[in-house]
């Protein structure tokens, strides 16, 4: 395992001529590409189509594309299915959209997918246009609720399903060998371990942790197989998706409330060992503290992934901006070194995670012998 | 922040919520459970094997002490066996000397007594037979030398002469 995570970085530069990133800024391509683009309007230069390519790498798609090649026009990868609620349900496969050239037509409804947000509106006919009010980035036609299985639907179905087969075929290996872990997720054992005594017992404690250990194991795991995910030519981001990090701190902070004991709540609306007037004060704060600790999570673990491609896909696309062998050689180098750090990233926000829900599960549950306590730092 | 906004999918936000509690839900019935229960079970096997090593270290040491007191014991009753047996030994003989000597001793003056009395025996038959060998010799004697006159009167002018020197 440890062999495979060192050679996702050089599967990633391998491949990254082929990646859908970068696809149309294939060195050999370049001069064909300028002259189709010729034809067609203004040729974008090769910064621009840079920055366009990573900014649609880390959005969510409709479609999974591999890789494409812009001189043939040709997109290489497979449609996924598009699920939308408009007065009743409409499913069709996202190839109907044509990659965004075309209106889509279910149950006389057309829709149209916004190549700029990545979003389906609903327009009124087969040649219908996006409406754009002046001043306005995004287009005033309706949007259908989208429940499509999209990219980053699929990628965490993926997650999901290898996790039950890895953990389920771990459990599943103790009874056969007599109590010893066997087979490929022994890897994972003493990650269990770790987070139940590293990350669990300390924080939460003895007497509660067991109730929180299945929730603190997926979310490690599914946030670390993710972030590794995003590390591979797949070109995946889900967890650099705002939306999946708010979904995932928010589990933390319901399972937070709905747990928390009669001390946590003490502490949040009458904090003992202060002052009557403070209380008031403090109220609100603490009030306030309990939704700030989850969006921190949310934003931490979106804006380290997130950053993290943005920073590494631009090195890589520096390579071909260069288009020199010492610029070139330099940005590869430092995309390489990147990389090994990313993969560290995708391990330590993890981590991080899990052992912040850890803390916060711990203050919800916590016993306080407080009274004591603040007495004493009065004196 | 209207961009973060706007980027949110109300789509992808349902099944991420969906798969991920069904994920959890799923992963604690057939894996969490069991893993963190074989783990658990591991660890106080591991635990209960210590503690149990550890009581037959201890005990094997008291075995050892035992016997190592049990053969000091031995070593001991040995010795003191050995000892007596010797000093019975000693004593065996030494009352085997003491009474051989008695015994001896006892021969030896019983010897003796039957020593002196037949001498004494053999002295009075030796008595007797030198009186009678000696009136025999003295009667021949006196026959023979009484049987001439001249003879018979010096005889007795010598008895007499005899009897002056006394």
């Amino acid at each position: 395992m440890a062999a495979l995570v060192a050679c996702i970085p050089f599967s990633n530069f391998a491949n990254t001529p082929q990646d859908s990133i970068l696809a149309d800024v294939k060195p050999a391509d370049v001069e064909s590409v300028s002259v189709h683009t010729d034809a067609e309007g203004p040729a974008l230069d090769i910064k621009t189509k840079s920055k366009q390519h990573i900014l649609h790498h880390v959005r969510d798609s409709h479609d999974f594309t591999f890789f494409s090649d812009e001189a043939a026009g040709k997109h290489y990868g497979f449609p996924l299915p598009v699920i939308l609620w408009d007065n009743g349900l409409h499913v069709f496969m996202s190839s109907e959209f044509h990659h965004g050239e075309k209106a889509a037509e279910s149950n006389g409804n057309y829709y149209v997918l916004n190549h700029h947000d990545n979003k389906i509106y609903k327009v009124d006919g087969p040649e219908g246009k996006l409406n754009y009010e002046h001043g306005h980035e995004h287009p005033t036609n309706a949007k259908p609720l989208d429940l499509s299985i999209t990219k980053s639907v699929l990628m965490i179905l993926v997650t999901a399903i290898l996790m039950l087969v890895i953990f389920t075929g771990l459990a599943r290996t103790y009874p056969k060998n007599g109590g010893i872990a066997s087979g490929f997720g022994r890897f994972f054992e003493p990650f269990v371990v770790y987070i139940r005594d590293e990350i669990a017992i300390p924080n939460i404690g003895e007497k509660h942790y067991k109730r929180y250990m299945s929730y603190l194991l997926t979310i490690f795991f599914f946030i670390w197989f993710l972030n590794i995910f995003g590390l591979t030519p797949l070109g995946v981001n889900v967890t650099g998706n705002f939306t999946v990090t708010a979904a995932l701190a928010i589990l933390t902070y319901v399972i937070t409330t709905f747990t928390a004991n009669k001390n946590y709540w003490g502490h949040i609306f009458w904090m003992p060992g202060v002052p009557w007037p403070m209380r008031i004060i403090l109220a609100p704060i603490e009030l306030l503290g309990t939704i700030i600790k989850p969006f921190s999570l949310m934003i931490r673990l979106y804006a380290n992934i997130f950053a993290g491609h943005i920073v590494l896909m631009s090195i890589i696309a520096l390579m071909f901006i260069f288009k020199n062998w010492i610029g070139s050689t330099l940005s590869f180098g430092l995309a390489f070194v990147l990389s090994i750090l990313e993969i560290l990233v995708a391990l330590l926000q993890a981590y991080i995670f899990t052992m912040l829900s850890a803390l916060y599960f711990g203050a919800a549950v916590e016993e306080h012998h407080h009274e004591e306590h603040h007495a004493e730092a009065h004196h | 922040m209207e961009k973060l906004l706007n980027d949110f999918s109300y789509g992808l936000f349902f099944w991420q919520v969906l798969i991920f509690v069904l994920l959890i839900v799923l992963l604690k019935k057939f894996a969490w459970k069991p893993i963190l229960d074989s783990v658990n079970t591991r660890e106080q096997g591991i635990k209960d094997a210590l503690a149990s090593a550890e009581a037959a270290r201890k005990e094997m040491q008291n075995l050892q002490a035992d016997n190592q007191r049990i053969l000091q014991e031995a070593r001991l009753e040995r010795d003191a066996m050995i000892k007596e047996a010797r000093e019975i030994k000693e004593k065996m003989i030494a009352d085997a000397k003491a009474e051989a000597q008695a015994e001896g001793a006892k021969m030896i003056e019983q010897a003796k007594a039957t020593i002196n009395s037949e001498k004494n025996a053999a002295m009075a038959e030796l008595k007797s037979q030198v009186s009678v060998l000696s009136v025999e010799i003295a009667e021949k004697l006196l026959k023979n030398e009484l049987s001439n006159k001249e003879v018979q009167a010096a005889l007795v002018e010598n008895l007499l002469g005899d009897i002056k020197l006394n």
